[in-house]
């Protein structure tokens, strides 16, 4: 099978049954990717897909073959760390770590949902064209990631001070 | 996890004839299959990808929409015309597990999700639904959010989809493709109850594909709404949730359509308390005697009577809040 895996074209034997989770952890040793419950209730498996955030626990990794997939891994440049990293590390974003990159994997999906109008559940009205991003709004939007340390409050922190300026994964594929 | 083959289709015709093949079981996003899969709970030996057929959403004359089943959730509540039109139905599928889940789930494998309970997933429990005859150990145990209408001795199970309820509360239909022809059936009668078959979760032959859903125009674009009550605010099944949507005559109901989810083994419909409030005016107390009377046959286990309290209030605070929004948020 063929996977296009932060920005790299990347070849596997595997087994039909691998989840893309084990697939880029076990198969490519990118074990940024964290598995906690594996069945789809924690969000620690955060991974983006053409720019998507998806569980890549509940995902078979046959179904992602060919399609443009970002993990943690590829969002640092050149060494340097995301911007969304450095908020965490600022605002205290994180205690053990765990969590964490999913939570910047998904901030970053939440992010692209935001600039193409996804509406949430807490948001007033539906059908309006704009929504506004409040506190309300992020936590409703992040409650796919579950912080077993409860670090929400310097995760909110951080994605705020960060949103709006969040690179595109897009731009960030290229090799 | 029981060994398979996979297949992506293309074509229709080409999933309809590999859906025949003993063992085949249809793949959308993968979101409840795979995770029954690896609890052995489903076994396939072949998985026909179907995430590449049905995947957009029209619309006809009259402003209905047909909605492919390979469309993602994500997609459907964020479409414009369903916002606009449906909003009840955008809200019901934001209000469902996480944004990772809903980019991946698709309409059908939404619609097919398995009802069931937390002791279906477990193999050292007695599950009529996962091994026909063995018994139910929700009954008798920890059943908070089991169902209150509609359940039998065998199961209580609940239809865990919320994005079916506004389905059953918009007269949606669904489009089924398969090797005897296609048919057309009304949500509502898709899903069914446990009776002493619970194993059967809805009316779907073998081989039979959904290949979409229609949503007929109607008049509650400004007076509708999805109310769910769980544990915790976010990320959670329901307890009890609400789908309403009014259309009003001066102060009477012209039109009314309810649906509960979290209590039943289907999505369900709530005809009684409809057919007590057509042509009534709308105040609360015709909203509570509604909500009696559909609540009126409910039964509680030893954990969840308090749904039924729940669901009243429920229904009448959406009936409330509907019929006084002035020009109404939608
Ligand atoms: C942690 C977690 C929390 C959740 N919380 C909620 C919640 O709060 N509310 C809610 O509504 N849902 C919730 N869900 C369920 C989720 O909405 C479903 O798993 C999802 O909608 C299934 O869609 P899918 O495309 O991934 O289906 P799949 O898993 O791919 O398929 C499900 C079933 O449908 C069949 N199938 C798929 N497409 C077709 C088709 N076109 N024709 C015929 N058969 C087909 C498959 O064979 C399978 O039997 C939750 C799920 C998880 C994992
Ligand atoms: S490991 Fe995927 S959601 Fe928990
Ligand atoms: S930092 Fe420990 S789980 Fe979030």
């Amino acid at each position: 099978m063929q996977f296009v895996i932060n920005g790299r074209s990347l070849d596997a034997d595997v087994d039909l049954r691998t989840s893309l989770l084990d697939l880029l952890r076990d198969h490519f040793g990118l074990s940024g990717t964290k598995k906690g419950c594996n069945q789809g209730a924690c969000g620690a498996c955060t991974v983006l897909v053409d720019g998507n955030r998806i569980n890549s626990c509940l995902a078979l990794a046959v179904q992602y073959q060919g399609r443009k997939i970002t993990t943690v891994e590829g969002l640092t440049s050149n060494g340097a760390l995301h911007p969304l990293q450095e908020a965490f590390v600022a605002h205290d974003g994180f205690q053990c770590g765990y969590c964490t990159p999913g939570q910047i994997c998904s901030a970053i999906g939440m992010a692209n949902e935001l600039r193409t109008g996804v509406p949430s559940y807490v948001t007033a009205d539906v059908a309006a064209e704009a929504i506004t991003v409040d506190f309300d709004e992020i936590r409703e939007r992040m409650s796919g990631n579950i912080c077993r340390c409860g670090a929400y409050n310097g995760i909110i922190e951080a994605i705020s001070e960060t949103l709006g300026t969040i690179p595109l994964p897009e731009a960030k594929d290229a090799p | 996890m029981t060994p398979f083959l996979y297949e992506k289709v293309s074509e229709r015709g080409d999933a309809l004839s590999l859906g025949t093949h003993p063992g085949a079981a249809y793949l959308g996003g993968g979101t409840n299959l795979v995770d029954l899969m690896r609890e052995a709970i489903a076994r396939p030996t072949l998985l026909v990808d179907v995430t590449g057929l049905s995947c957009k959403i029209e619309e006809d004359e009259k402003g209905g929409l047909r909605i492919g089943a390979g469309v993602k959730n994500t997609a459907v509540a964020t479409d414009r015309r369903v916002r606009a039109r449906f909003p009840l139905l955008a809200q019901a599928i934001l209000a469902g597990a996480s944004a990772q889940i809903r980019n991946m789930a698709t309409v059908g494998g939404n619609v097919l999700q398995r009802t069931r309970c937390a002791y279906f997933y477990d193999d050292e429990a007695h599950c009529n639904k996962r091994s026909p005859g063995s018994g139910c150990d929700a009954i008798g145990g920890f059943n908070r959010n089991h169902a209150i209408l509609g359940a039998s001795p065998a199961c209580a199970a609940t239809h865990p989809s919320d994005m079916c309820v506004a389905l059953a509360a918009l007269d949606a239909t669904v489009s089924i493709d398969g090797p005897r022809g296609s048919r057309d059936l009304p949500l509502t009668d898709f899903h069914r109850l446990p009776g002493d078959a619970p194993e059967i979760d809805t009316e779907l032959r073998s081989g039979e594909l959904i290949t979409s859903i229609v949503l007929p125009s109607n008049g509650f674009s400004k007076r509708s709404s999805y109310r769910k009550v769980r544990d915790r605010s976010s990320y959670a099944f329901a307890l009890v949730s609400v789908a309403a949507a009014l259309e009003l005559d001066g102060g009477r109901i012209k039109n009314v359509r309810l649906a509960l989810g979290g209590v039943a083994h289907k999505p369900w419909r709530a005809h009684v308390a409809e057919a007590a409030l057509a042509g009534r005016p709308a105040t609360e107390a015709f909203f509570a005697e509604a909500a009696e009377a559909e609540l009126r046959d409910a039964k509680g286990l030893r954990d969840n009577t308090f749904k039924i309290k729940l669901a009243k209030r429920v229904i009448v605070d959406s009936l409330v809040k509907l019929s006084n929004a002035k020009d109404a948020p939608r």
